[in-house]
This record gives structure tokens, C-alpha cells and sequence, in this order.
């Protein structure tokens, strides 16, 4: 393991809610994931996958304890800092796909690009290149509603890569679709992780999709149980 | 970033059409009403205002009697001499014009048309007192009215009626079984307070005292009074001359009344303005009503969209940008509903106006209040909605059905 993790959790504990109805959903993980590893989030229900990979991700902050992102400590950020962290570091994809509906899939592979405050011409061709890494760039102008939800996990798959972040985090993304699709899917993720050295987080139930990954990490009540290389290491 | 969510602005506006056009149409309906109603009550009281200056503006009428209502049994009080006449033109300060009027109702023939009409005996200073002008041919020459000849100027209504089609000047007529000759045509004056203003028949008022009334009396005198001075003051002295002159004891009361028009003049005025304010606040509520349903149908499309927000939120848009396209989608909608609904006031104003027989006066003040209003209405309606939905955080927003 290299010296210098892109991700590093120390004693992050999450606590829910307040008073008698608080309920503490981390309870003091520790993790380190290295730059280009590919790894699965693996646990029963309710062990705090989600909410691991929310703060992870920089959607939510830890209760206590600390989280180091490239250098940053995450839980001393305030909303704005955080959505620039995602704006440029971070790719999201999400089990139920999360598309904006009535929308193209170009327009919303776009979306991140807007915000950046790209131009319209570089939008464009980087949108084009996204869609065609993931198969889909005869499929454009098709809104959500016309795309099979393979399709769709697709089109969020390119609206996460088409700002080349550094990391993907990718909670159950195959957890709606069938196996022969959910099977696309993570060679498209593994395609990501080799060819374009994106970092890969990735909850799911399945040990078939978790085969797919370098490190699995084993979550329970709160805390890493256990983590071990995968077949694909 | 403004360029960023005016586009996605837009593009939420334009995909979700419906939602949209709700949204606009409170303040579509909200705008139009209020801008028609105050349109058409500026038009009202342009044309009371119209209809009071055509009685002439500023003229103080003078009749024998204790005026309206007042007064009862008691011999009738005496009609005015000619040297109560020449005592007002030429003792009364203020004065711009005084003509005396003999009125008297009979009918007109020309041709085997008959019409029943007004005819009143003046001078020329009537046309001054009363603002009336003459359309086609002349007023009185100086001889006609020295002489008492037989010549009338008519109005259009008697025009229409009694001559139908055919040229009036130069036509000789008969009235009240006396043969006059048509010198003239008044301008149409339309519907005054005081019945149709264009059923008369005009001529000097020698000839009628000479022909119908067989005396020298006058039954009325108007006085207008110059701009330069006060009607009241001129109205108390005329009051003064009048009491000196009819010899009307200290105590007794007055056997004549003095009537100034201007009072009708600014209590119509008043009255339609009052009228016109009250509609206009009827309509101003149904504006405000117009903005609340807007902010409710933001609220709904922020709730109904929350998802939305929780999308762009985890793709990296800062609250403040969330914020920007929301407040951008309501200022756009309430100025477009706003444009709409100034354009179907205009339509609506235009049309109805003729209907109600009342001028359309396009008021820039009422058009731009109205429209700074609706814009208003978007960003204080926009705004709060707007802050709700940028203050959500992202997992709660995604994980939102
Ligand atoms: N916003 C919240 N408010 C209160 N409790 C929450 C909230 N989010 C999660 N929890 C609780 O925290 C615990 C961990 O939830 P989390 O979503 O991380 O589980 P998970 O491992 O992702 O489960 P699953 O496999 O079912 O997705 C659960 O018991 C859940 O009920
Ligand atoms: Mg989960």
C-alpha cells in the first residue's frame, strides 16, 4: 500500500437525529483507500454502506472524527466548499439512476459541465465523448423516459465521468437492473478504473459484482468488519 | 454563473409547460384586471369630465326660484329684465361672458318631417359661455340678433332627424308654425348630464320673446366666469347684485339661485375618481391573489422537484446556484405573465371602452406600476420557495419521493 491515500477515515462516527430518537449509524470507522483502487462496500443492511459513502462522497459530514480528501479535511468544510470538491474531484452514481426527467441524455450528461461554467462547444464534444464511452452516443437526444433503465444507469454513469474526476462513488448502481445488464455495467466501471485510472467506490449486495473489485471492504453495525483483496487484485 | 442558470432557467420553463403557464396565469389575470379597470375608470371619469366641461366650463347659472327642491307654494318668483342683463356685463368683476336664454319647446318641420324639440332664444355670447361651436355655416350676425330675425343654427340631432340626409344650411324650416331660415350646425356635443345636448334649436333671443314668449323677460342667465378669478367670489357678488336689484331685504330670503357648475363639475369628478380607486383596489386584490399563486405553485414545483435539487446539489451546484435558476424561473414567469396580461388589458381596454362609451386613454403609469408590480410579485414569491429548496441538503433531497 502506498504511502499517501486519496481517502483516509479516521473514528468517523455518524450519529442521525437527536435526543432519545439519536441514532448512531457509524461508530468510529477507520479507512484508507488508495488513488486508482476499485473497491466494494460490502455488509447486511443497515451496517452504514450508504451513509459511509455519503460522507465519502462529501454529500454529508461525519459527526465526529476526521476525513482527509486529497489533502482536504472534509468535516471542516462548509456546504459551498463542499459542492466544489464534488464539482471537481467527485462523480456520483446512484441506484436509481437520478436523472433529470424530460431532459436528453446529452443535456444531462452536460449538467456537471454547466456548472463549471464550461462553454457551449466544449460541453458538447465532451458530453459526445462521455455518452460514447458508455455505448450510447446514437442515443442522445433520448430523454430518461425513453431509455431502458440499463440505458439510463449508463447515461449516469457519463454524466460522472464527463468531468474526469478523481473518484466515482457508486452506491448499489446495479442494484435496479437485471444480471445481464448489471454485468455492462461493471465492465464499464472496471473499463474507467484501468483505462482511465478513476477511483472506484461501490456499495452492492451481490459478491458477483463484487468480484469485479480490488479491495472489498466488509461493513457491520456501524463498523469496517473486515477488508480483503479481491479475485480481480 | 448568471448566464448558467438563466439557461437552465429556461430550460426547466420550457419543460415543464404547464406548470408554467399556471404559474403565469394568476398574475396574467391579476395584471389584466387591474390595468382594464383603472383604464376604463380613467376613461369614465375623462369622458364625466368631458361631459361637465360642455356644459361650459366654469359658468354660473342664474334662475329665478329658490333653486332645486326648496321654495314651495307663493306667487312664482319674476323672470329677469334686460336691465338685469346689462347690469351684470357691466358692474360684475370676473365676468368673461354673459348671454341670456329664453327657452321654449315646440316643433320643427321641414319637408313633412316633424320633430319635437327645445329651442333656445340667446346671442352669441351663448356659444362663448357654453363653448359651443358651430360644424357647418355661421353663428348669429350682429344685425340677426339686433333685429330679431328669423334664422336658427340647430343641432345634429335635429339635423339627423329632420332633415335626414340633406344639407340643412340655407334651408328654410318652420317652427312652432314660424318659418326660419337654417344659418347653421353645432358641433355634436353627445349626451350630457342634462339630456340629449344636440336636440336644440338655436336662435336670437329677440325673435323668440317677439314670437313665443311675447314679453321681454329673461328666464335665465349664464355667467362665465374668467379663469383669472374665483367662482365663489364672483358668484357672491353676482348674489349681491341680484338681491340690490330685485330689492330683497336684509333677512329675506333670495327669490332667485345662483348654480355654478364648477360644484357639479368636482363632485362628478370626485365621485368617478373614488369609483375608480375602489375598482382599481378589487383589482389590485385579485393581483395579490395572482402572486400567491404563484408562490403556491412554486412551492408545490419545489417540493415536486426536490429530487431535481438534490441532482444538481450532488453534482457540485453551490445553494447559491440552486437559489439563482429558481428566482430567474419566477422573475421570467411573472414578467411574461405580466407582458401577457398589459397586452390583454390593451386588447380588452380597446374593446370594451366603446361599450361603456368612454374614451381608451392609455395610462404609461398604470401599464409600468402594473408591470414593476407583477416583477415584484416573482421575486419576493420567487425568492422563498427558491431559499427552501437551495437550503436542502443533497441526501435528503435525493432520497425525497
Ligand atoms: N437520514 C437518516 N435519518 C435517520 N436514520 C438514518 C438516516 N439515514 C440512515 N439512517 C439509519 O442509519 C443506518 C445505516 O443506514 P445506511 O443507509 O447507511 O445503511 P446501508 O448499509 O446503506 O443499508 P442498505 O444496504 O439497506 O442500503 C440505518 O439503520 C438507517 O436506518
Ligand atoms: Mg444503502
Amino acid at each position: 500500500m502506498s504511502v499517501n491515500p486519496i481517502i483516509s477515515l479516521r473514528g468517523v462516527t455518524k450519529v442521525y437525529g437527536e435526543g432519545p430518537t439519536a441514532f448512531q449509524a457509524l461508530k468510529g470507522v477507520d479507512l484508507d483507500i488508495q488513488q486508482g483502487d476499485f473497491v466494494a462496500v460490502m455488509g447486511p443492511s443497515g451496517s452504514g454502506k450508504s451513509t459511509t459513502m455519503n460522507i465519502l462522497g462529501c454529500l454529508d459530514v461525519p459527526t465526529g472524527g476526521t476525513y482527509l480528501f486529497k489533502g482536504h479535511h472534509v468535516e471542516t468544510l462548509d456546504r459551498d466548499q463542499r459542492a466544489l470538491l464534488r464539482r471537481r474531484y467527485l462523480g456520483f452514481v446512484f441506484q436509481g439512476f437520478n436523472l433529470l426527467s424530460r431532459t436528453t441524455a446529452l443535456e444531462n450528461v452536460e449538467l456537471p459541465l454547466l456548472y463549471r461554467g464550461e462553454d457551449k462547444k466544449l460541453r458538447y464534444d465532451m458530453g459526445m465523448a462521455a455518452l460514447d464511452k458508455v455505448g450510447l452516443k446514437d442515443w442522445w437526444d433520448h430523454t430518461p423516459a425513453e431509455l431502458s433503465g440499463g440505458q439510463q444507469q449508463r447515461v449516469a454513469i457519463a454524466r460522472a465521468i464527463v468531468t474526469q474526476p478523481d473518484v466515482l462513488v457508486a452506491d448499489e448502481p446495479t442494484g435496479n437492473l437485471d444480471s445481464q445488464r448489471s454485468i455492462e455495467i461493471m465492465e464499464l466501471l472496471t473499463d474507467l478504473n484501468r483505462n482511465s485510472g478513476i477511483t472506484v467506490l461501490m456499495v452492492t449486495h451481490e459478491p458477483d459484482m463484487a468480484a469485479y473489485a480490488r479491495t472489498i471492504v466488509h461493513f457491520r453495525d456501524g463498523l469496517v468488519e473486515s477488508i480483503e483483496e479481491g479475485v480481480k487484485a | 454563473m448568471l448566464g448558467t442558470t438563466v439557461i437552465l432557467a429556461f430550460r426547466a420553463i420550457n419543460r415543464h409547460k404547464l406548470r408554467s403557464f399556471l404559474t403565469t396565469l394568476g398574475i396574467i389575470i391579476g395584471v389584466a384586471a387591474v390595468v382594464t379597470m383603472v383604464t376604463l375608470g380613467n376613461g369614465a371619469t375623462a369622458a364625466v369630465r368631458e361631459q361637465i366641461s360642455s356644459l361650459g366650463a366654469n359658468v354660473l347659472q342664474l334662475r329665478p326660484g329658490q333653486g332645486f327642491g326648496r321654495g314651495g307654494g307663493g306667487p312664482r318668483p319674476p323672470d329677469f329684465k334686460p336691465a338685469d342683463l346689462t347690469a351684470i356685463e357691466n358692474q360684475l368683476t370676473g365676468v368673461r361672458a354673459v348671454a341670456p336664454v329664453v327657452q321654449s319647446s315646440g316643433t320643427a318641420i321641414y319637408e313633412g318631417n316633424n320633430w319635437s324639440t327645445t329651442v333656445y332664444g340667446t346671442t352669441s355670447a351663448y356659444s362663448e359661455v357654453q363653448q359651443w361651436k358651430v360644424q357647418d355655416g355661421r353663428l348669429f350676425l350682429p344685425d340677426e340678433e339686433e333685429a330679431g330675425k328669423s334664422v336658427c343654427i340647430i343641432g345634429n340631432t335635429v339635423r339627423t332627424n329632420l332633415f335626414q340626409g340633406a344639407e340643412p344650411v340655407g334651408k328654410r324650416m318652420r317652427i312652432k308654425g314660424v318659418s326660419c331660415q337654417v344659418v347653421g350646425v353645432l358641433a355634436t356635443r353627445g349626451q350630457g348630464g342634462f339630456g340629449d345636448q344636440d336636440d336644440v334649436v338655436v336662435m336670437p333671443i329677440k325673435f323668440v320673446q317677439r314670437r313665443f314668449t311675447g314679453d321681454r323677460d329673461i328666464s335665465q342667465i349664464m355667467v362665465a366666469v374668467d379663469d383669472a378669478y374665483d367662482s365663489a367670489t364672483v358668484q357672491s357678488s353676482l348674489e349681491e347684485l341680484m338681491r340690490e336689484r330685485r330689492k330683497i331685504k336684509a333677512g329675506d330670503q333670495d327669490n332667485f339661485n345662483v348654480f355654478d357648475t364648477k360644484q357639479i363639475s368636482d363632485t362628478l369628478t370626485g365621485t368617478t375618481t373614488i369609483l375608480t380607486q375602489i375598482v382599481g383596489a378589487v383589482a389590485a386584490i385579485s393581483l395579490l391573489v395572482g402572486g400567491i399563486g404563484i408562490m403556491n405553485i412554486m412551492l408545490v414545483s419545489v417540493t415536486e422537484r426536490t429530487r431535481e435539487i438534490g441532482i444538481r446539489l450532488a453534482i457540485g451546484a453551490v445553494a447559491r446556484e440552486v437559489l439563482m435558476q429558481f428566482l430567474v424561473e419566477a422573475i421570467v414567469l411573472s414578467c411574461l405573465g405580466g407582458l401577457i396580461g398589459l397586452f390583454l388589458a390593451l386588447i380588452a381596454s380597446v374593446a370594451i371602452a366603446p361599450l361603456m362609451q368612454v374614451p381608451f386613454l392609455f395610462d404609461v403609469k398604470v401599464n409600468a406600476i402594473a408591470f414593476l408590480f407583477s416583477a415584484a410579485i416573482g421575486v419576493v414569491f420567487g425568492y422563498f420557495p427558491a431559499r427552501r429548496a437551495a437550503a436542502l441538503n443533497p441526501i435528503d433531497a435525493l432520497r425525497h419521493e
